[in-house]
């Protein structure tokens, strides 16, 4: 196997700096959403006392899942000793950073109180997965940190594999306490499952390779180079294919073991057919669009060169449309579900019981959400200019980019 | 962490408010004390009127009390709504305009039975738990409950992310979603913040009942308001006597709210 060199982003094509450009101003309308958020309240968004986590977390939510799950290349590398992904371990561990960030950045941007984030950095309540959950996040940055360091730098490299180690139980750890957010939810039917975080664990590694597929073919076209040979196309294929299957099964198991139990036949009625847009956003979007047109894409036979890598970053668009569908339907379609305050009666109230929750997105929530992929995408485009990310196996131009 | 509390009752006038830490409220008490000795007649901190009229400051809240609150159902006229008018009014809620975003701290809801289409309406407003989840899942303690079950919010260290609200199983709290005038000093609140019913803590820390109990003992008197742990007590003997229930008891939260006839 050829020795790998990385390098940095250097001269980069001028679609990298289109990116650069759509991505500061998106940010721009996302920090002046959050402002605009901050100084009028929480009136301006769809967000109301039923529906009290909107678009913002679904994006949130999405991408602290898919950084976790955008360390597997590493993980696969190191860990399990998968060399063809080690070229790949770098770029990984990074992209998985900027992700978090992307998802903390929405998250507090999002709360009632921004100003007092240091309120919440400082005054914990263990008892809540939420305080747990500050540490995670805070451990994963620096466990990367370290894993990052002990790749680049040849004295730490010793310490490589078992902080290699500690990143993949961490990642495991971390995407669980984001499940149990909604877990430890116990009167919310939607969330009264186990499998919520198994579930966001699968997701994990489906929305986290695709994201960091993406990002290998943009820094393809970048540089007018392929930075990946065909083999690892079809690996990554494989995997794709493999994690979205995952996700379909842990998505059946939930809704079948909730279909054994009576009590949460409203709530499977709700989701699944009776509730509107949220089995159509499920049906269509999630499973439709995220799930089998992917799985088509990505199990038709593959021949033409370059049609490979050209499906592989399409079903990895999907997939992550498919994703946001997913954490769309769990996150809103679960508080829109009435609370069974009186079980078995008919509510009503001036509060709304009883009735199914109203919410239309707003498009500063909407812009706040999708700024949180911006800021990773950007920070992700920027480390590779600054530091030696990037691969360099294959100096074969191009030309299928 | 545990989310109770022990105060000093004088001072929760502005309990919901007050964010600084026991030992920070202690430190400023023995400061204030110091500084009135050094320089008499100079007030470092104003109260509202009579705030200390009913017990010392310097009585703690203690655990010996439940406050707790029965409502008979079967008192409640449909179409009253004076328990509702008298706790936005203490509280300076002000009328619902709208209903989304609009806070509540209780509401008048009506429940039908569709196999025998009984029909009952009753207020719901925090059922003031003894194991409150929206305390378990607050990750700064904002939400507390007091030593003697008030469970209330903190608004010097709500953040407003809003996880209580998705933990209550009793859609009990409501979400500041715009800046607010005209609050009333014993009953602080804040845009960006969660708050839910006090049960009139100021009042009760005055040696009064909660406005909403007052209102309904001048029209339906469905409402008794009282200590759970005093077998002296008017609502002691009456959930001893009678049959009452709690909302959701099957969740195990033991709430501090109970019903009657319900």
């Amino acid at each position: 196997m050829t020795k790998t060199v990385y390098r940095r982003l250097r001269r980069p094509q001028t679609f990298f700096y289109l990116l650069v450009v759509l991505h500061v101003v998106v940010i721009g309308l996302g920090l002046s959403s959050a402002y605009h958020m901050e100084h009028n309240g929480h009136v301006v968004t769809g967000m109301n006392n039923h529906i009290v986590w909107g678009m913002p977390h679904v994006f949130a939510v999405f991408l602290i899942v898919a950084a976790s799950g955008a360390l597997n290349v590493a993980s696969i590398s190191s860990v399990f000793a998968k060399l063809d992904y080690k070229p790949f371990a770098r770029l990984s561990g990074m992209l998985a950073v900027a992700l978090l960030v992307g998802g903390l950045a929405v998250l507090v941007l999002d709360l009632g109180r921004p100003d007092r984030l240091i309120v919440a950095m400082t005054t914990y309540n263990f008892k809540s997965i939420f305080a747990w959950n500050i540490y995670l996040y805070i451990g994963f940055v620096a466990i990367i940190a370290a894993y990052l360091f002990t790749m680049m730098d040849r004295t730490a490299v010793r310490y490589n594999k078992p902080i290699a180690y500690l990143a993949f139980v961490w990642r495991l750890i971390l995407t669980t306490g984001t499940g149990s957010i909604f877990g430890f939810l116990i009167a919310r039917e939607a969330y009264d499952t186990a499998l919520l975080a198994p579930l966001f664990i699968a997701g994990s590694f489906a929305y986290g390779l695709a994201f960091t597929v993406l990002v290998l073919i943009t820094m393809c076209r970048s540089m007018n180079e392929k930075l990946m040979s065909d083999e690892v196309t079809g690996k990554f294929r494989n995997l794709l294919i493999l994690f979205v299957l995952v996700v379909v099964y842990f998505t059946v198991v939930k809704h079948l073991t909730n279909l054994y139990a009576t009590e949460h036949h409203g709530v499977e009625w709700f989701l699944l057919a009776g509730g509107g847009i949220y089995p159509a956003v499920f049906w269509f979007v999630q499973i439709g669009i995220g799930t089998v047109l992917p799985l088509i894409l990505l199990t038709a036979k593959w021949d033409i060169e370059g049609e490979a890598r050209f499906r592989l970053s399409v079903a990895s668009i999907l997939v992550l449309i498919g994703g946001v569908a997913q954490m769309y339907v769990i996150i809103i379609g679960g508080q829109a579900y009435p609370l069974d305050i009186f079980p078995g009666m008919e509510v009503s109230s001036s509060f709304g019981d009883g009735a199914v929750g109203w919410y239309v997105p707003s498009m500063p929530e909407i812009l706040l959400g999708v700024m949180g992929v911006s800021i990773a995408m950007l920070m992700s485009g920027l480390a590779f200019m600054a530091l030696r990310f990037l691969p360099q196996t294959d100096t074969t131009p191009d030309k299928t980019a | 962490m545990s989310g109770e509390r022990e105060t000093a009752p004088g001072r929760a006038k502005d309990q919901a408010a007050e964010g600084v830490e026991d030992t920070r409220r202690g430190f400023l008490k023995g400061l204030t004390a110091a500084v009135v000795t050094l320089a008499p007649g100079v007030t470092l901190m104003a109260y509202p009127e009579g705030a200390a009229a009913a017990r010392a400051p310097s009585d703690a809240v203690t655990s010996k009390v439940r406050w707790g609150l029965l409502i008979d159902v079967s008192k409640c006229p449909d179409g009253c709504t004076d328990c509702v008018t008298a706790c936005n009014e203490e509280n300076g809620l002000g009328p619902v305009t709208r209903p989304r975003t609009d806070a509540q701290w209780i509401r008048k809801v009506t429940v039908r039975d569709p196999s025998t289409g009984l029909k009952r309406s009753f207020p719901v407003m925090c059922q003031h738990c003894a194991s409150p989840p929206c305390v378990d899942v607050c990750p700064t303690g904002a939400s507390f409950k007091r030593a003697d079950g008030i469970v209330l919010v903190d608004k010097h260290i709500c953040i407003g992310c809003r996880y209580c609200m998705m933990a209550c199983p009793y859609l009990a709290r409501s979400f500041v979603h715009e800046p607010l005038q005209d609050q009333k000093p014993y009953a602080p609140r804040g845009k960006g913040t969660v708050e839910s019913c006090t049960m009139c803590v100021h009042r009760v820390d005055d040696g009064r009942i909660p406005a909403c109990v007052e209102s309904c003992a001048s029209s339906g008197k469905a409402m008794v308001f009282g200590d759970l742990n005093d077998p002296d007590s008017e609502i002691s003997k009456i959930v001893r006597t009678y049959a009452t229930s709690q909302i959701r008891a099957d969740l195990g939260l033991d709430p501090g709210v109970r019903y009657q006839n319900l």
